[in-house]
């Protein structure tokens, strides 16, 4: 067949550049690209620099004894093994290596092993049993989930210190008049315990999404041909949510590795190091090229983490249980034992939800830390003046003022906010932008790697994380100034750090926005800002509004990624609370945590409430 | 046809979507006037078409043309906005944008025209009116049913007044009995506005009853195209005789018999004299015989009857013999039959289709 009757007309140009400014004007190749060279600033080059800097001199190796002994000529950016040599393979390697390799996946494995297992347990509860209350308790079990992990560390250190260390003593000694044994109050024990308590929301709420969507009628048909419960449970259910099982097992632990205030609330007082604890001594002693070849190890480590699960559970990452009409969920009868359950639950979420922050509440209104008697009672740590005096004449908190009068706090405060809304509000953007030249593009090797890439950070552990931006940005590259000692390197650090979260949200998003939709606007000749501001971006509204809430509670509460990177200027709220903690000044940092946990509850219950006004709107016809 | 002006020709047309080839270098004449159904089974690059057509996919391959105009050409890096090639199209899922009212829907293209808002009043208001929707516009598509959210989708591409309907499975997602219906208003709508309209279905009912012709793709080929008839009495190969046909379409392997100076085919039992001429040297090929072309008669071939579906209108009977072949008929109820009956079958006059057994393609 020929083309006759229909002749190419004559068009301008050669075909080559057409081709090139079309290819120009696709709107998720240009949005990929752009973004793709902000991933490389704000993943590759990180990634580059750890290893540059971890192979080279720099000025304050001057001073190891490695290198005064042996007269080596320190070159800052030479190549150098020295590193290596005083991580792995010398007198340092057990005390700065292995004993932290050892206690982190101590703590690692224990907190995951607990954590799943009250999460889990809790989840069949609630979701395949007749417990009553099972909102409520939903509601409250997933409460340490919003709250920040220290807490409850902090808690901890309120019931059980012992004077043996010093300070005053805790509320387990003034009622039974006897210090607890060293084990209890610090080390691995109560890390592994306050960080479960925390990271068993994971469990809970991945493991009763997979049981939710158990049809029982699966079980049900085993049932009828003469399974017993407990053949069911393994042959049925255990393998229907084992990818759930896997996803709680491979998010806590690969955050377990990385977890930083606990440990040093908790590890610190007893020399007790996990790798976390050892990268931030290590930045701290000055001595970047060690700190980060542990930061490497951690990375290592979260990476191969991730790798095996891919692996594992790679081809059946999740079953798709077909059901017809109809989907019926039957309960579990727990007869007898439904109301000795119940109270059960409701202890624990009294002693280990309630009990923590009521604890931290109470300690801030003690005048002497350790005295648990009415007369003790004080509001000086939230609102009293400047040196303020106590019963006993003593100088409160060093004259510091309480907490909402404190203009220290204030101006932390001020960054805190100042910084989680920047963060929120461009993690959002840069989400539904990425998310936009995934979805469009997939397929394409661009937007691959878009997705690899800005999925990098989750395996940085925070600490590992800020100890590169630190190095980092602490010298001018290129058009950027130096950083450090800047707001605008929390923003970056924390931006990057939020990646993960935000391209998955983005792309999710994007998902849910039918090509078809953005089409049937290319067909009538909109541009692309027209359809983006129209038809995409009101669509996926209540969704980037979640992920701004969401990005603000985590910014707010985050402090192992930028631990290492403030500066008295640039301080925020849970740095605030890492120096009070450490200083002994606990009624402070108590204050302020409350302060954050509120945030972060009241920031959820926004959320919540906003969400569900959204979908009784009738958006998704 | 061929006095009828071309609209638009695909001249080598050609996807692929990384290692696989959705349409396959095809060739395809698309006239004035005409309702154009792209037929087949799903992944057989039909849609690819459509979209590659519209734009809103761009082809790897080949040329389409317009109005006599170069849309696109892979060689010369032509490449027209979807937007500049005068179609409307309607999706699968219809993608009315859920956060806009019906008004909005239909006035956004129009308000991107940058038309004066009291002209697009007038418009929108006046389409409404035509697919009898003019007490909904403030309604959001969530609010409407499956049916009055097809005719949103339907106004909102008329009011472009675009010179060719392109329509993706429109009423795929509809009930049984909607469908019915909406098929008799797109089928109105085609009388009505003789747009040329290019159609994408599986469903071969859908083609029969709305197409003035039907193109059947398979594996990103075009493996005919003719009016509905044409497809139906003359298929041009295996594929297509048994992808139109409901009831399946029955298929012996057929042994040539030269008696004579005559052809026969022996088959299932059965013996037919075929034109001799049109086998060759063969010594077998493939015979295909719809469900309706059997009628029972005393002379006829025994079966055992094995199953019986009425389905109230006619019944579907499966029968079977000792040496394994078995044949799906479609008898009216008239016809008295039960299971394990022996009836005795005969192949209608000259209802009988004849392929080559490697080619697949149509001898008789």
């Amino acid at each position: 067949m020929g083309s006759a009757g229909m002749e190419v007309p004559a068009v301008g140009g050669s075909p080559l550049l057409r081709k090139w400014i079309r290819n120009l004007t696709m709107p998720q190749r240009v949005i990929g690209l752009l973004l793709l060279v902000l991933l490389v600033f704000f993943v590759i080059m990180p990634a580059i620099n750890i290893v540059y800097t971890s192979l080279t001199f720099s000025l304050s190796d001057r001073r190891l004894p490695q290198v005064v002994d042996r007269g080596l000529e320190v070159v800052p950016g030479e190549f150098t093994t020295i590193h290596l040599e005083r991580v792995f393979w010398s007198k340092l390697t057990k005390k700065m290596f292995l004993i932290p390799l050892r206690n982190t996946l101590i703590i690692t494995l224990g907190l995951t092993a607990l954590s799943m297992l009250i999460g889990s347990t809790l989840a069949w509860l609630v979701v395949r049993t007749n417990l009553p209350w099972k909102r409520g308790i939903a509601n409250f079990a997933s409460i340490p989930y919003i709250i920040p992990s220290w807490p409850i560390a902090l808690a901890w250190i309120s019931v059980f210190k012992n004077t043996k260390l010093g300070g005053n003593p805790g509320w387990f000694q003034y009622i039974f008049k006897v210090p607890p044994p060293d084990w209890i109050s610090y080390g691995p024990l109560p890390i592994i315990i306050t960080l479960s308590l925390h990271y068993y929301a994971f469990s809970f709420i991945t493991v009763s999404g997979a049981l939710a969507s158990i049809d029982s009628r699966l079980e049900e048909t085993a049932e009828l041909m003469g399974a017993s419960k407990f053949r069911v449970m393994r042959k049925i259910t255990l393998p229907l949510v084992m990818p759930a099982l896997m996803s709680a097992f491979i998010l806590t632990f690969s955050k377990g590795i990385g977890t930083f205030g606990t440990p040093a609330f908790l590890g610190l007082p007893v020399r007790f190091f996990t790798l976390s604890t050892q990268v931030y001594s290590n930045v701290k002693n000055n001595l970047p090229g060690d700190a980060y070849l542990l930061a490497i190890v951690m990375i290592l480590i979260s990476s191969i983490t991730i790798y095996m699960n891919a692996k594992v559970i790679g081809a059946r990452r999740s079953f798709v249980t077909i059901s017809g009409k109809g989907f019926t969920a039957k309960l579990v009868n727990l007869r007898k034992f439904r109301w000795i359950v119940f109270a059960l639950v409701i202890l624990f979420i009294l002693i280990f939800v309630i009990g923590p922050l009521y604890i931290l509440t109470w300690q801030t209104f003690m005048e002497v830390d350790g005295d648990y008697s009415l007369r003790n009672f004080t509001l000086h740590y939230w609102i009293g003046p400047d040196g303020a005096t106590g019963r006993l004449g003593q100088l409160l908190g060093e004259g510091q003022a309480g907490i909402l009068r404190n203009s220290e706090i204030w101006r932390a405060a001020w960054n805190s906010i100042r910084l989680a809304l920047t963060v929120s509000i461009l993690a959002a953007i840069l989400g539904v932008l990425l998310g936009y030249a995934i979805v469009r593009g997939r397929g394409t090797k661009l937007s691959k790697s878009l997705d690899s890439l800005s999925f990098a950070p989750y395996v940085f552990p925070g600490i590992a994380f800020g100890a590169v931006y630190l190095g980092m940005f602490a010298k001018r590259i290129g058009p950027i100034p130096a950083l450090y000692g800047t707001f605008a390197l929390l923003v970056l650090v924390s931006l990057a750090k939020r990646l993960p979260f935000s391209s998955r949200t983005g792309t999710a998003a994007m998902l849910q926005v039918d090509k078809e939709l953005e089409e049937a606007g290319v067909l009538v000749g909109a541009g692309f800002f027209r359809r983006f501001m129209k038809i995409i971006f009101p669509l996926t509204k209540s969704g980037f509004m979640a992920g701004i809430l969401l990005s603000f509670i985590t910014t707010m509460r985050e402090l192992s990624l930028i631990v290492l990177l403030v500066t008295p200027s640039t301080k925020v709220l849970t740095t605030m609370i890492f120096r009070y903690t450490e200083g002994g000044y606990h009624q402070y940092g108590d204050a302020i945590t409350m302060f954050v946990v509120m945030i972060s509850l009241v920031g959820t219950l926004i959320i919540r409430k906003a969400q569900k006004t959204d979908l009784s709107k009738g958006i998704g016809g | 046809m061929d006095n009828n002006k071309l609209k638009i020709r695909l001249d080598k047309l050609r996807k692929e979507f990384g290692d696989v080839v959705a349409v396959n270098d095809i060739n395809l004449d698309i006239y004035e006037g005409d309702f154009l159904t792209l037929l087949g089974p799903s992944g057989c690059g039909k849609t690819t078409t459509l979209r590659a057509i519209s734009g809103l996919e761009e082809a790897s391959g080949g040329k389409i043309f317009i109005d006599n105009h170069l849309v696109f050409s892979k060689k010369d890096e032509v490449f027209v906005a979807p937007s500049k090639r005068n179609l409307g199209l309607i999706f699968q899922s219809y993608a009315l944008w859920p956060h806009m009212t019906v008004y909005e829907n239909i006035a956004f293209g129009l308000k991107v025209k940058k038309l004066p808002s009291g002209e697009v009043a007038k418009k929108v208001k006046a389409i409404l009116e035509d697919v009898q929707l003019d007490e909904y516009g403030e309604r959001y598509p969530s609010e409407l049913s499956g049916g009055q959210q097809q005719r949103v989708a339907i106004a909102r591409m008329l009011v472009n007044q675009p010179q060719i309907f392109l329509m993706d499975e429109p009423l795929s997602n509809l009930d049984a009995q909607l469908r019915m219906e909406m098929r008799s208003e797109l089928k109105q709508l085609h009388t009505r506005t003789k747009a040329t309209t290019i159609y994408v279905t599986h469903d071969q009912e859908e083609a029969m009853t709305l197409s003035t012709r039907i193109c059947v793709m398979n594996e990103g080929i075009i493996r005919q195209v003719g009016t509905p008839e044409e497809i139906y009495s003359r298929p041009a190969d295996i594929f297509v005789a048994s992808f139109i046909s409901n009831p399946k379409m029955n298929f012996f392997i057929g042994k040539v018999e030269n008696i004579k100076d005559k052809t026969f085919i022996e088959a299932g039992g059965f013996s037919i004299e075929i034109p001799s001429g049109i086998v060759g040297a063969r010594k077998e090929l493939r015979l295909a015989v719809r469900p309706e072309d059997f009628y029972v008669s005393d002379k006829g071939v025994p079966y055992t009857v094995q199953t019986r579906l009425p389905t109230g209108r006619s019944q579907i009977v499966m029968v079977g013999n000792q040496s394994g072949a078995s044949i799906t008929l479609l008898f009216n109820t008239e016809v008295n039959i039960q299971a394990d009956d022996i009836i005795h079958l005969s192949i209608k006059q000259e209802k009988y289709h004849l392929f080559d057994n490697d080619s697949g393609k149509r001898l008789n």
